[in-house]
């Protein structure tokens, strides 16, 4: 399952590292964060269920970039 | 500018100008210290916090915490001026980055701006604004001059003309009128129009275009994966360097020289590498070049799915075409008439009437030569001799129209046509009249597509088609092109393209061209796959890798050349920014560049780098 959320972030390196952070997250299969679009498109792996994982994704990468935020 | 923006702005100058008065005061020692404070926290105080929080969260590579770390540093040593001027421009550097990434997303999501907000339906009388999402397959709505297609549909009533250059980047209006298809994302320009929807909003080609262009550049360019591994690895390194700077000159001169360590000269290096170890630069150039470039060439109607794919395209040495549909026309034209004992209108006059009651292709491009209405009440006792041709009375004439075995069964004597292309003879009351021509036309710029690719830097031009040999041959001739497969079924053709596959060499990619009909097993077999005329063909959107808005081939070499200048302009940025950090940090290892130096370098480099990126976006008169 993908799905696309929008982000915001104000420095195209904190976009990599949310990006890195999304990826590591228990859950999730894949992560891609387009710093130009503002975009967060995950893959989940199978079963999982997105809210509850993308909740862990927000969590994660307010960690490594306070100023980030995902809009679930 | 944003708030947030106005705001940074609004403190870097408050800043600055206090700096400039302190430094035109004479004052020394503590009152120094504590005024300077005043300018350092004014611009600082956020970074400060977001140091504090990396710490927090352990995130010791932090750009703030570094920056942090820098300008304390340089305070502790008394460089009141510099720690405060290397937190000014920090801050300045990073508002002009916020200003310019803004800009440019704007910028490129006004190009985009496609997206029709409702739809009008006609309800009682009068015109109601619904939302495009809420009208249902076979409504009728209706598009008043200025307005967009909110949906694809059929015209039923009106005529107009048609801006397309949002979705083709061709200035030229289209005409359109009853019976005609229409494509959302148009803007309709004169008339009124009145269309039965035949799509959802959803599957209609805006909503595709949009849900293309907003998950562009999701798929990362090999050079976007590296810059972003770099800055991993770079900011520990040069944290590192720092580090060792800091600490292991000043022991060897103590040790082993018995010189004096220097402490502070040699801390104030390693807080130099600090300054330098903020990656932002380097990351923030590429994606942006590459997000200009997709928008370049989207306002050129020509739609890139990923950064992946504008770097596949700048490699592109392999072009291979599918014949029909994208070279040329893919509707059957006449194109000559000879050998006639009458006028040429007359003998089309005889030609389409007599085919008049056939629904053959052939008998429809006589009927458009003609371009006068039909009248099938002067046609009588029309017979079709199938695969030979018609015979019919047309105004009691006995006419008679078909191939060259039809003349011979009728025992006329007929002209053989030297032509490629399908020939209709036509015998008026048992008597030759001549010969209609009829062929797939050319494109009017396949010529030049095929000229402009050949300056390009693309080594071998293929033609693949499923028809006859000499009419491949022939078309091949006219536009140059030295390499023609003929009588390809569609798997032959994935077959012939996998073949070319095996035979380039390194780098050099493929590219498949088609009209996305019934090539999409090659579209996605090429390394990169083109699709043209993808206006209201969804599977073509799907398939492709580049989408030509517009069925122009021209547009593939164009596509080319924007890549190539927007791959251009990122290992420019890539060079140029990695090239001058690494002098930097030699010249601050060996004390020649000071803090300032360092600062200037980090900012200049970015705003360099990011004014190169949005030069991506400049590709009209490529």
């Amino acid at each position: 399952m993908k799905k696309s959320y929008k982000i915001e972030v104000d420095c195209a390196n904190c976009a990599n590292k949310m990006e890195e952070a999304a990826k590591k997250t228990p859950g999730v299969k894949d992560a891609v964060v387009n710093f130009m679009t503002l975009k967060m498109n995950v893959e989940f792996e199978e079963g999982q269920d997105a809210k509850t994982v993308m909740e862990a994704v927000r969590k994660n990468c307010k960690k490594i970039e306070d100023d980030c935020e995902i809009y679930l | 500018m944003t708030k947030k923006q106005k705001k940074v702005l609004i403190r870097i100058i408050t800043a600055a100008v206090l700096m400039v008065a302190l430094e035109l005061l004479p004052v020394t020692g503590y009152v120094r210290f504590v005024l300077f404070l005043v300018p350092y926290l004014i611009l600082g105080y956020d970074i400060l916090k977001k140091a504090v929080k990396g710490i927090l969260n352990r995130q010791v590579f932090d750009e703030n915490f570094l920056m942090a770390v820098a300008t304390i540093g340089a305070i502790a040593l008394g460089e009141y001026t510099e720690g405060a001027a290397v937190m000014l421009f920090y801050q300045i550097g990073e508002l002009f980055q916020s200003y310019a990434v803004g800009k440019s997303r704007k910028n490129i999501s006004e190009l985009m701006d496609i997206r029709p907000d409702y739809a009008n339906i006609e309800r009682n009388g009068t015109l109601e604004r619904v939302d495009p999402d809420e009208v249902e397959i076979g409504s009728i709505i209706v598009v008043q001059p200025g307005e967009k297609v909110p949906i694809d549909g059929v015209v039923i009533k009106g005529r107009s003309t048609l801006n397309t250059s949002a979705l083709t980047g061709e200035s030229l209006p289209r005409e359109i009128e009853e019976g005609a298809e229409i494509i959302s994302g148009c803007i309709n320009m004169t008339g009124v129009l009145k269309i039965r929807t035949s799509k959802e909003f959803g599957e209609s080609t805006v909503s595709k275009i949009l849900e293309l262009v907003e998950n562009s550049s999701s798929k990362k360019s090999r050079s976007e994966n590296f810059i972003s591994k770099f800055a991993r690895y770079y900011t520990p390194a040069v944290c590192g360097g720092a580090v060792v700077l800091a600490v292991l000159p000043p022991l060897v001169r103590l040790a082993a020289m018995g010189l004096s360590p220097e402490w502070s000269v040699w801390i104030y290096r390693a807080l130099t590498f600090l300054v330098i170890s903020c990656p932002c630069a380097l990351v923030i150039s590429i994606p942006l070049s590459f997000f200009a470039g997709i928008g370049g060439a989207s306002k050129e109607g020509i739609l890139v799915k990923g950064s992946n794919y504008l770097e596949t395209l700048s490699q592109t040495r392999y072009v291979v075409f599918d014949k029909t549909g994208t070279l040329t026309q893919g509707v059957f034209e006449v194109s000559g008439i000879h050998h006639n004992r009458m006028e040429e209108q007359r003998l089309l006059e005889y030609a389409a009437h007599a085919e008049s009651a056939s629904s053959h292709p052939i008998s429809r491009s006589l009927k458009e030569a003609y371009g006068k209405e039909i009248d099938r009440s002067r046609v009588t006792d029309v017979e079709e001799i199938g695969g030979n041709g018609v015979l019919a009375k047309v105004d009691g004439v006995r006419v008679a129209a078909g191939n060259d075995k039809l003349m011979e069964k009728l025992g006329v004597e007929y002209h053989p046509c030297h032509h490629v292309g399908t020939v209709v003879h036509v015998a008026i009351d048992g008597a030759y009249a001549g010969h209609i021509l009829i062929s797939d036309q050319l494109k009017p710029t396949a010529k030049e597509a095929v000229a402009a690719l050949g300056r390009a830097k693309v080594e071998r031009l293929v033609m693949l088609t499923g028809d006859a040999a000499n009419v491949a041959k022939h078309t091949a001739e006219e536009l140059n092109i030295t390499e023609v497969y003929s009588q390809l079924l569609p798997a032959d053709k994935v077959a012939k393209v996998e073949e070319l596959l095996e035979s380039k060499r390194g780098k050099a990619k493929l590219a498949f061209v088609g009209d996305g009909i019934n090539d999409a097993p090659v579209l996605s077999r090429a390394d990169i796959g083109i699709a043209m005329g993808a206006l209201g063909s969804d599977a073509a959107i799907e398939a492709a890798d580049v989408v030509l808005m517009d069925d122009d081939p021209v547009k593939i070499a164009k596509a080319i050349k924007i890549s190539e200048k927007c791959m251009r302009i990122v290992y420019e940025n890539i060079a140029f920014a990695i090239g001058i950090k690494m002098i930097c940090l030699i010249l601050g290892a060996l004390g020649i560049a000071n803090m300032w130096l360092a600062i200037f370098a980090d900012v200049g480099v970015m705003v360099l780098a990011v004014l190169n990126a949005i030069r991506a976006l400049f590709v009209k008169k490529l």
